[in-house]
């Protein structure tokens, strides 16, 4: 089969970093390549470079068999590729057709014509049953639609070859379904796929082959039928990863968090949380499953003092914490580590060691009266950095440069090493390395096992399924359920998450 | 009373004040709706009026002087361009800077031209057309005559699609936003910010031309803190052509108002505020959050 890319002996510097090292990768036309590799391996390098975001400092790159000279993304768009982004690309006050046009918009006596984009459109969604509001506002659509409006963006310009940046790492598991169905068709038409993921389960379900980068080099090319998730996690990370989480059941000892009645209603007068009553004691790990946007953020930010809910108590070892700010929450034994880390989780443009003490920085270890302490940080950044395998081990690293997977190294290093009873983890593994989970993942479990209370809250079910103790669903801001242990189907979890179940019971005790 | 003040001559000073605030405000609109803030509109203004000025001083057509005006307007916006698009200054600065410069040149040339520190000789203002009513109050005519009202009336209309329906105003308005997402569809981020800018020079060198038609010469610091009046109108106008020129006009009511009123004998402290409380109840009061554009200041690097 014709090959649609290749990059021969592609190298990418940044100032320091080798992003890629002589990197030569085939893609067959018309077939799915999965590119995985841990953080910071260079996968987004790799593909920006073809995309023409990046120049590389050497290396040749070829599309459908012919050398070609991408010095910008204008060359890699008329040259048929696409690029959906680890984070969007979309002007979010502009609508959904404005962003789909936007750079190859068609124009009638001057003016923009929509209409024939329009119809052209829904030719597209009709085709590759990817529905989008055209006329909504990007900043109204929920990620699953903006990732729709991303691909119909590539699609509308004719992409014949389409490159996807861990697309699934913001979807819920039914959106992820969707997506894959999306891809289906489009290699169905003879499109070319590239995906880059750090979940193997998709590799196996969707690739035709995969090739395995590490540290800037590709360390692995094979055809995913002749592979198996455990051989690619060896690959990836250099040695046998467990993909399962090995962890012993644990009799839980006394409440720590206990939420009860909780209510809230936010700035626009919706109501988000109803009546939300919970516990977490020591030694457990209670999960929370939900499809995002179902109050658990909110949960979370009452708990964290970040929020004031309307109605309700919270308490930390039997603390009333409702009314404190988030300082003084901290100082009543709360861990957190936060859903959105760049937001709320670092200050990119300070270094690992100052990032490392955050909110810990008035205490009298990293402090005096007049000022802080250097050696008593430098020497806190190493013991965590070491311990955590923070990479680069270089405790005046700056955040911002960080892989995702080691700026959540951070932030986890950092919560746990306050003197907590509670530790609250949203999303702990979001966009994290299979080397990276496997090490958050057995770090909460030591954390529980040493008498920790855990609140659990990601939209991975299989996060949820292997960590929690116990599972609570929420649905529409309420906890619709709360099962007393791990043993239950993922797909019967599904069904709370999106209401379906409830509603059944609900209509039969009405009838 | 009443009558007296809103008479056909209140509406020409209405008009006459709103005219070159609502040419800057519009330059202010395409500079912020690319990314670039133009804090420079007052010295463009300035530079503006001296070459209107200047151009009719020795050519004798007005017609010549307002394109000098424009051709000013558009080289002091080049300086801004090149400052804060290529050499990613911090924008404020550079403006600030820019409107130093503008009151140091325009004083100098002065000097060397006019032998005066204080103003040029007299030129000869705009042709008008006849409109062949309201001949029985001269000014009046003349002013509404005036092709540059015409033409802002236009330019303000015109704009309003320019932004929201045209491809150019789309991709501009995308690269203010979000370089980034306009970048990876191929757009040149860098072209469409000195487009923004640059015609932003032009419109606030026109208002600087309307100024010094107006007052029939060039007086040294004759923008008189316009600059900084029109970005507080496109900020009321929330960045939209037709908001920015009705604010204007709001202020270029306030604002004929007070001289109206000070001719009626009451407080001139008392009188001098209006304008500018009115703008403190239209933005606190009426107009709701203004959102600017999302990267509105910020200089775009491509390789981060
Ligand atoms: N613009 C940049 N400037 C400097 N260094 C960069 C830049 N972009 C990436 N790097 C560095 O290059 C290396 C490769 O990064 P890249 O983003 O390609 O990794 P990745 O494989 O996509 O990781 P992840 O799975 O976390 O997305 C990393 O060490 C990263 O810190
Ligand atoms: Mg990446």
């Amino acid at each position: 089969m014709p090959y649609a890319i290749e990059l021969l002996n592609i190298t990418k510097r940044f100032a320091r970093t080798v992003a890629n090292d002589n990197v030569t990768l085939k893609v067959s036309a018309g077939t799915i390549h999965a590119l995985v590799g841990e953080n910071g391996a260079g996968k987004t390098t790799l593909m920006e470079t073809l995309y023409g975001l990046y120049q590389p400092d050497g290396g040749e790159i070829r599309i459908h068999e012919k050398k070609v000279s991408i010095r910008s993304p204008h060359d890699s768009i008329s040259l048929g590729i696409g690029m959906v982004h680890q984070h969007f690309m979309l002007v979010p006050p502009l609508t959904a057709i404005e962003n789909i046009v936007l750079g190859a918009e068609e124009t009638k006596n001057a003016l923009l014509d929509l209409k024939r984009a329009t119809a052209e459109l829904s030719e597209l969604s009709s085709r590759f049953a990817l529905t989008v509001p055209l006329d909504e506002k990007v900043e109204n659509l929920g990620v699953g639609i903006q990732q729709r409006v991303e691909i119909l963006k590539a699609i509308y310009r004719k992409a014949d070859i389409l490159v996807l940046d861990e697309p699934t790492a913001v979807l819920t598991p039914q959106e992820s379904v969707q997506l894959f169905r999306i891809l289906s068709e489009l290699k169905a038409e003879g499109k070319t796929i590239v995906l880059i993921t750090h979940k193997l389960n998709e590799v196996m379900s969707i690739s035709d082959h995969v090739s395995v980068m590490r540290r800037g080099k590709i360390v692995g090319e094979v055809e995913t039928a002749s592979t198996s998730p455990q051989d690619l996690a060896q690959m990836m990370v250099g040695r046998p990863v467990l993909l399962r989480v090995e962890k012993e059941t644990r009799q839980p000892g006394n409440p720590v968090l206990v939420v009860n009645g909780l209510s809230h209603v936010d700035r626009r007068g919706i109501t988000v949380l109803k009546n939300v009553s919970l516990e977490v004691s020591s030694g457990e790990i209670l999960g929370i499953a939900g499809v995002e946007g179902n109050g658990q953020s909110q949960l979370v930010e009452c708990i964290a003092g970040l929020i004031k809910p309307s109605s309700g108590s919270i308490t930390i070892d039997g603390i009333q914490i409702v009314g404190l700010n988030a300082r003084e929450v901290f100082a009543r034994g709360l861990a957190h580590v936060p859903e959105d880390r760049l937001k709320r989780g670092l200050v990119v443009d300070m270094d690992i060691k100052e990032n490392l003490i955050l909110g810990m920085h008035t205490q009298a270890r990293f402090s005096s009266r007049l000022a802080l302490r250097r050696k008593a940080i430098k020497e806190n950044a190493e013991l965590l950095i070491t311990k955590y395998d923070v990479r680069p081990m270089n405790s005046e690293a700056l955040t911002r440069g960080l892989s995702g997977g080691n700026q959540q190294k951070v932030i986890i290093a950092r919560e746990l090493s306050r003197a907590a009873q509670l530790i609250v983890a949203s999303q702990p593994t979001r966009g994290v390395d299979i080397g990276g989970i496997e090490f958050i993942h057995r770090t909460l479990v030591q954390a529980r096992d040493s008498g920790k209370a855990i609140l659990l809250v990601s939209a991975d079910l299989n996060e949820i399924l292997s960590l929690s103790d116990r599972i609570a669903v929420m649905y529409n801001g309420e906890i619709v359920r709360i099962f007393p242990d791990n043993r239950i189907e993922e797909s019967e979890l599904g069904m709370y998450m999106t209401g379906s179940k409830q509603s059944e019971e609900k209509g039969a005790s009405n009838g | 009373m009443i009558s007296q003040i809103f008479s056909l001559a209140f509406l020409a000073q209405t008009i006459r004040i709103t005219v070159p605030y609502s040419l800057a405000s519009l330059g202010g609109v395409y500079s912020e709706r690319g990314g670039v803030v133009n804090i420079a509109l007052e010295g463009i203004i300035l530079n503006g009026a001296f070459c209107a000025t200047v151009g009719t001083y020795y050519t004798g057509s007005p017609l010549f002087g307002v394109v000098c005006g424009i051709a000013g307007g558009l080289l002091t916006a080049l300086i801004h361009a090149v400052v804060t698009i290529h050499v990613k200054a911090d924008q404020i600065i550079s403006g600030i800077a820019i409107n130093l410069f503008a009151v140091g040149i325009t004083k100098f040339v002065l000097e060397i031209l006019f032998h005066s520190s204080s103003n040029s000789d007299r030129i000869p203002g705009l042709p008008h057309i006849h409109l062949g009513f309201i001949e029985n109050q001269p000014d009046v005519a003349r002013l509404l005559g005036n092709p540059l009202v015409l033409a802002t009336i236009l330019i303000v209309v015109a704009s309003q699609f320019i932004i929201f329906k045209t491809r150019f105003g789309l991709r501009l308005r995308a690269v203010g936003e979000n370089p980034e997402a306009a970048d990876t569809v191929g757009i040149s981020v860098v072209l469409y910010r000195y487009l923004g800018v640059l015609i932003s020079g032009a419109l606030a060198g026109l208002a600087g031309a309307w100024l010094a038609f107006d007052q029939h010469s060039f007086t040294d610091g004759m923008s008189a803190g316009r600059g900084y009046i029109a970005l507080a109108a496109m900020i009321v106008g929330k960045w939209n052509p037709m908001g920015a020129a009705a604010a204007c006009l709001l202020f270029g009511f306030a604002e004929s108002l007070q001289i109206q009123l000070q001719g009626a004998g009451m407080p001139t402290q008392f009188i001098q505020m209006i304008p500018y409380v009115a703008t403190i109840i239209v933005l606190a009061g009426f107009i709701g959050k203004a959102v600017a554009p999302g990267a509105d200041g910020v200089p775009y690097e491509k390789e981060k």
